[in-house]
């Protein structure tokens, strides 16, 4: 399920009508994220508020996202171009490869509703695809 | 049993009393056949699905996006007991159609993402979460009988 030229063609268009909006996404996506799935909280217990709309979730949103947006840079080479965020999720932060899945989700959800008529079947699929090469570009290193 | 709040029931409630069965339906199920090619393996008499356009066309596909959907009425009319509820349904999906439980995550997924660009920031995180947990209860329940 590697990405082919016209899905990365499609990413890279889709990337760009958005990327003006990637901090709010990414604080949306986040906050979604602890709210459909609260198990997910378990990996910020470090922060005293763990709400949605708390200085944490929305700065943590926009460090996602911006990885996000490297990545996209990086989409011919992900597994090299995210080896130095790879180690970092491999040996300290240690987040379950699992969630990755329900971030992307999040993410695509987002996507949906704040973009709906650029968010076509074919848009999806092709950022689906790319945010799960991303996710095992993210998870190379863990084992 | 799942517990339901009383916000949960009327935001699933709220969401089919004013849902547009002939275009979420068709919608949905063609999203799905297009984001997971895999889950055409079961459309092997409905046509030509040889690419997205002829899926997003396909009168066939179309209808049977909005049979699927309505099949959740009987889910939202009986919340205390979709498991039951959905017993044969589950039997027959598991006998007759030989579909991979697997395949009903996939179909949530899109149905969730289509109700997502329909309703715009309306679909906040909590009526997310409350819609999710009904399509798990309801996939759980469809593949319940499995054998």
């Amino acid at each position: 399920m590697s990405l082919n030229k016209t899905d990365k063609e499609r990413v890279k268009a889709f990337w760009s009508k958005v990327a003006g909006k990637a901090d709010a996404i990414g604080a949306e996506s986040l906050a979604r994220l602890i709210v459909v799935y609260p198990q997910t909280k378990t990996y910020f217990a470090h922060w005293k508020d763990v709400s949605p709309n708390s200085p944490n979730v929305k700065k943590h949103g926009k460090t996602v996202m911006g990885g996000v947006a490297d990545a996209v840079t990086k989409i011919d080479d992900l597994k090299g171009g995210l080896l130095s965020l790879s180690e970092l999720h491999a040996f300290t932060l240690r987040v379950d490869p699992a969630n990755f899945k329900l971030l992307t989700h999040c993410i695509l959800v987002v996507l949906a509703a704040q973009f709906p008529a650029d968010f076509t079947p074919e848009v999806h699929v092709a950022m689906d695809k790319f945010l799960a090469a991303v996710a095992r570009a993210l998870a190379e290193k863990y084992r | 049993m799942v517990e339901w709040s009383d916000q949960e029931r009327s935001i699933i409630n709220s969401i089919f009393a004013s849902l547009d069965y002939e275009d979420i339906g068709p919608k949905a199920l063609s999203r799905c056949l297009i984001v997971y090619p895999w889950t055409q393996r079961y459309f092997g008499g409905f046509g030509n699905l040889y690419n997205a356009e002829a899926i997003k066309t396909n009168p066939m596909i179309a209808a049977h996006g909005i049979k699927v959907l309505h099949g959740l009425d009987r889910a939202v009319k009986n919340m205390d007991n979709i498991k039951a509820t959905y017993a044969e349904l589950s039997v027959m999906h598991s006998e007759k159609l030989h579909i991979d439980p697997d395949n009903f995550k996939l179909l949530a997924d899109c149905l969730t993402i289509v109700i997502a660009a329909k309703m715009g920031t309306a679909f906040t995180a909590d009526i997310q979460a409350a819609f999710q947990k009904f399509l798990s209860v309801v996939v759980n329940a469809l593949g319940r009988q499995y054998h």
